[in-house]
């Protein structure tokens, strides 16, 4: 859109509000969830994590959840300013731990749905050991990972997801590291629901979303998004419109597909669906149970409303 | 308030200083805990794992002290009380979220029991040389406040004051415990809980159209909302103004810092405690925390039957350091003398304020053990001189 | 700058309180010497309102060999909380003893498991043996041995009455298991009392005798 639509539409959508309600309206869809103070937001053009952001408030509006009760926590990174763009109870935290810093607010609030919304480098790298004792334990998390291959906010730098071969700034002749497969992570230390999209998949991962914001337990959703600006540029691979086109010629569906066998490759296939989906007792209903039977009427839970002593 | 006579477990116990410490957070109404074994302070949540299931509170043994840290910082923001445990090396990892606290404005309590380092030094011994890191440890500007317990008994009663004092500023407080306290068993006396003074989580009165997570007076704290609440407030450990959302600018971080800072140096009056006795008069003062206090005073009654004028101050708490007392005291004696165990940390401070009116001597233990207080007592005749 | 003291040590030279007793408690790891320690400061400490300092020793000693907690009792504070040469000496295992009798103060109280230590006594030294494993598996349980002792110890000692450390025992052992351990308690009293008791003119006072008071 030039400059001068741009202005039109500013101006248009300005006297239609002097004009008083109609039945158009000038607000997006998702408004509503997002700190519309906050916008614009820092991402790049052609960066995936908006569409990432849409297809989670949708998910939001559509399940209906109380929003009063559902807080979101981020880490650091691109993916780590998310929190900072929903209207919900929000949380940007520390380098890596967004997922113990929500294992808190669940524990001491158990009533709260708490959905982790982070990195790649984020949850994986320097969050590692917290996301795979979190998934161990099965911890009431709905944990949101976008993963662009790569550290974008801090200019390209190698990650734990990077795909062997590819090109970073601290990998300048390729990486040689074999990279995580995250769902395979996930699963083997217990996640109880694991699923990957790439954000081609606007329907699909919108219902993945709401199909875990249903669930308990530890919920895995890995979202593969284009970072052009860094991942794009330093492997020439165009631009985010370039790896959308990529996602829509090689991701392939294969739902309850092995974890063991669902690697990304550099520019190769990338297996997505639901891959597990079970139930398991969460660590609070894992702990209630061993206490009631252990204490009997001793135990005294803590109230869904937390721990709070009042007056 | 009065205590939630739940936690609080009142009469006459013959416990350790860990135990006792336990004992003070159930009963200041902790109910979250989340820490990481190590020694010598594992006993602390030992004595909360076992009580916890039975007063409402949940305690969780995460993978790390990183983990710990961040999970006492989120249970917080549910307006749930929170405590975490640990030692030096623990205590080194757990500085990220200490920062993130402190720029969070997160209350919450940190127990160090302090053991030998650096590294891994001295695990099932005596220490006091964390007392800079509980006051500097995490990167960048912020005030800390520090509680040193010289007892079991103290453990339980400081413990309480860690906690108010943590909800009074909405700081991050450190407990600076030491194995030798931790590990040492003493009567303590816990009474009812009627008569135990609880602050507690004063939330915002704001409605949620006009509440603003960070707004305050240049020196005052902030109103508090937990999540769940409704008010879908944002925080972040980023720089950020009154409505906690980022703002990258230096006039923002002067506001932000200042205030952070400003909130306990101009109550530091309020916060600053510390035990004088046989000042008046004195040539020499002697200036000691934590168990090396107690042998400090032996030291001090040795002295003393030498015929030497001398007192002493006994930090109760470290930080804020009682600047006033130590500047007022060295216009008119002649010399501080500090035994910590440790190479000179608390000394500093003592000697700035002194600022060369009054010479300040060190007598420093490497850690594992206490003082000798006839070592004390030649130093003190050393400094008389 | 000066010498820092060693880890634990008594001070060199000053001079314990008047009115304060050191006590070291050792055996093996599993014979609930930290326990009697316990035991021995509550009674003190609450029942008999006087000052008492445990400390029980950490570190890799405490693991499976020598295993040890020592007591500060005093009617005033107890600043220093570590003892130098004890005032008594409760012994429970041969490696025990090895480790920590030359310390015992030269007027010191001895008090041993006769089955499992064979003490080398100085003259003039209080010196007392009961055979407290025997006496606890002669009660169904080798367990309570060291409650056997604590009532030994009581009775050799009476740093308390009988009733007030009968009181602390009650408060300190598991639940379910109070009556077992106060029947041991009261075989170590009355093994004293058959043993030594035509003595106990003779060391009655004894503790005060040998602490300098």
């Amino acid at each position: 859109m030039s400059d001068r639509a741009v202005q039109d539409e500013v101006s248009e959508a300005a006297e239609a509000k002097a004009r008083g309600p109609s039945v158009a309206t000038d607000e997006h869809p998702i408004a509503p969830y997002l700190r519309m103070d906050r916008i614009p937001h820092i991402w790049c053009p052609t960066c995936g994590i908006g569409t990432v952001v849409k297809c989670f408030a949708t998910a939001l509006e559509e399940t209906g959840v109380n929003l009063d009760k559902t807080s979101i926590v981020s880490g650091i990174g691109c993916t780590g300013r998310v929190a900072g763009y929903m209207k919900l109870d929000a949380f940007h935290t520390t380098h890596g731990r967004a997922i113990p810093f929500a294992t808190g607010l669940k524990l001491g609030r158990p009533e709260l749905l708490v959905i982790v919304f982070s990195g790649d480098g984020d949850l994986s790298g320097i969050g590692g050991n917290h996301f795979i004792h979190a998934a161990r334990r099965n911890m009431d998390l709905m944990v949101i990972l976008v993963n662009n291959f790569i550290y974008g906010m801090t200019g390209g730098q190698n990650a734990p997801t990077t795909p062997l071969g590819a090109r970073t700034s601290t990998m300048p002749y390729g990486n040689f590291e074999r990279p995580f497969n995250l769902p395979h992570l996930a699963a083997s230390c217990g996640a109880t629901y694991v699923a990957r999209w790439t954000c081609l998949h606007i329907r699909r991962l919108t219902k993945a979303f709401k199909e875990a914001i249903g669930r308990k337990g530890f919920r895995f959703i890995e979202v593969i998004a284009p970072c052009s600006t860094l991942y794009a540029r330093l492997n020439k691979l165009g631009t985010g419109f370039n790896l959308m086109q990529f996602y829509h010629d090689n991701a392939e569906i294969r739902h309850g597909e092995d974890p063991r066998k669902v690697d990304i490759g550099f520019q190769e296939k990338i297996i997505c669906g639901k891959f597990v989906d079970e139930e398991r007792p969460t660590f609070l209903e894992m702990m209630d149970q061993h206490y009631e039977k252990t204490l009997g009427d001793k135990y005294v839970p803590m109230p869904p409303e937390g721990g709070m002593i009042h007056e | 308030m009065k205590a939630d006579p739940a936690g609080v477990l009142t009469g006459a116990h013959y416990l350790d200083g860990d135990f006792a410490c336990g004992e003070g957070a159930m009963a200041a109404g902790c109910r979250f805990v989340g820490g990481y074994p190590i020694t010598p302070s594992t006993e602390v949540v030992e004595r909360i794992s076992r009580r916890f299931p039975m007063i409402g509170g949940t305690f969780i043994q995460m993978e790390d002290e990183l983990a710990s840290m961040a999970a006492v910082v989120g249970a917080s923001w549910t307006g749930t009380k929170a405590l975490t445990v640990t030692s030096g090396p623990g205590f080194s990892l757990m500085m990220e979220n200490i920062g993130l606290a402190a720029m969070m404005e997160t209350p919450c309590v940190v127990v160090d029991v302090q053991r030998g380092g650096p590294s891994t030094g001295l695990p099932t011994m005596a220490g006091q040389a964390d007392m800079m890191q509980a006051r500097w440890g995490s990167h960048g500007d912020y005030e800390s406040i520090a509680l040193c317990p010289q007892s079991p008994q103290e453990a339980f009663d400081l413990m309480i004051d860690a906690f108010n004092l943590s909800e009074l500023y909405r700081v991050p407080v450190m407990f600076m415990m030491d194995e030798c306290v931790g590990h040492m068993t003493e009567k303590v006396v816990i009474p009812p809980a009627e008569e135990i003074e609880i602050v507690p989580r004063k939330l915002t009165s704001r409605s949620v159209g006009e509440y603003l997570p960070y707004y305050a007076d240049r020196q005052s704290v902030p109103e508090f909302a937990r999540a769940g609440d409704g008010y879908r407030f944002h925080t972040t450990g980023l720089t950020h103004d009154e409505r906690g959302y980022p703002v990258m600018s230096a006039e923002c971080q002067e506001k932000c810092v200042r205030r952070l800072v400003e909130k306990i140096r101009s109550n530091a009056d309020a916060i600053v405690r510390f035990e004088e006795f046989g000042t008046e008069g004195a040539e020499v003062v002697l200036v000691a925390y934590g168990i090396a206090a107690r042998v400090t005073q032996m030291g001090m009654e040795i002295a003393r039957k030498r015929g030497l004028k001398v007192g002493m101050i006994r930090l109760i708490v470290a930080w804020p350091f009682p600047e006033k007392r130590i500047r007022e005291l060295a216009g008119e004696i002649k010399a501080f003398v500090v035994p910590e165990i440790n190479y000179g940390q608390m000394v500093l401070e003592v000697e700035r304020c002194a600022a060369g009116k009054a010479s300040t001597v060190l007598v420093p233990h490497g850690g594992g053990g206490v003082h000798d207080p006839e070592t004390i007592a030649e130093e003190i005749l050393r400094a008389a001189k | 700058m000066s010498k820092p003291g060693a880890a634990g040590s008594k001070p060199v030279t000053a001079e314990a309180p008047a009115g304060r007793t050191e006590i070291r408690i050792t055996g093996f790891g599993g014979q609930g010497v930290v326990l009697s320690g316990y035991i021995i400061g509550r009674a003190c400490a609450i029942n008999a309102e006087q000052h008492a300092t445990m400390i029980q020793s950490f570190g890799p000693e405490a693991r499976g060999s020598a295993c040890s907690a020592t007591l500060a009792v005093s009617d005033t504070e107890v600043l220093y909380p570590y003892i130098g040469r004890p005032d008594v000496f409760v012994v429970m295992s041969g490696e025990g003893y090895e480790k920590y009798h030359d310390d015992l103060k030269d007027d010191g109280v001895l008090i041993y498991e006769k089955n499992l230590v064979q003490p080398t006594v100085k003259d003039g030294q209080p010196t007392y043996g009961v055979p407290s494993t025997r006496i606890a598996e002669s009660l169904g349980r080798s367990i309570v041995q060291n409650i056997v002792m604590l009532g030994f110890f009581t009775a050799v000692t009476k740093l308390v009455s009988r009733e007030q450390m009968r009181e602390a025992v009650k408060a300190s052992v598991p639940p379910g298991t109070e009556d077992l351990n106060l029947k041991a308690f009261d075989a170590g009293c009355d093994y004293f009392d058959e043993e030594y008791g035509q003595k106990q003119s003779a060391i009655s006072g004894q503790l005060s005798a040998t602490t300098g008071d």
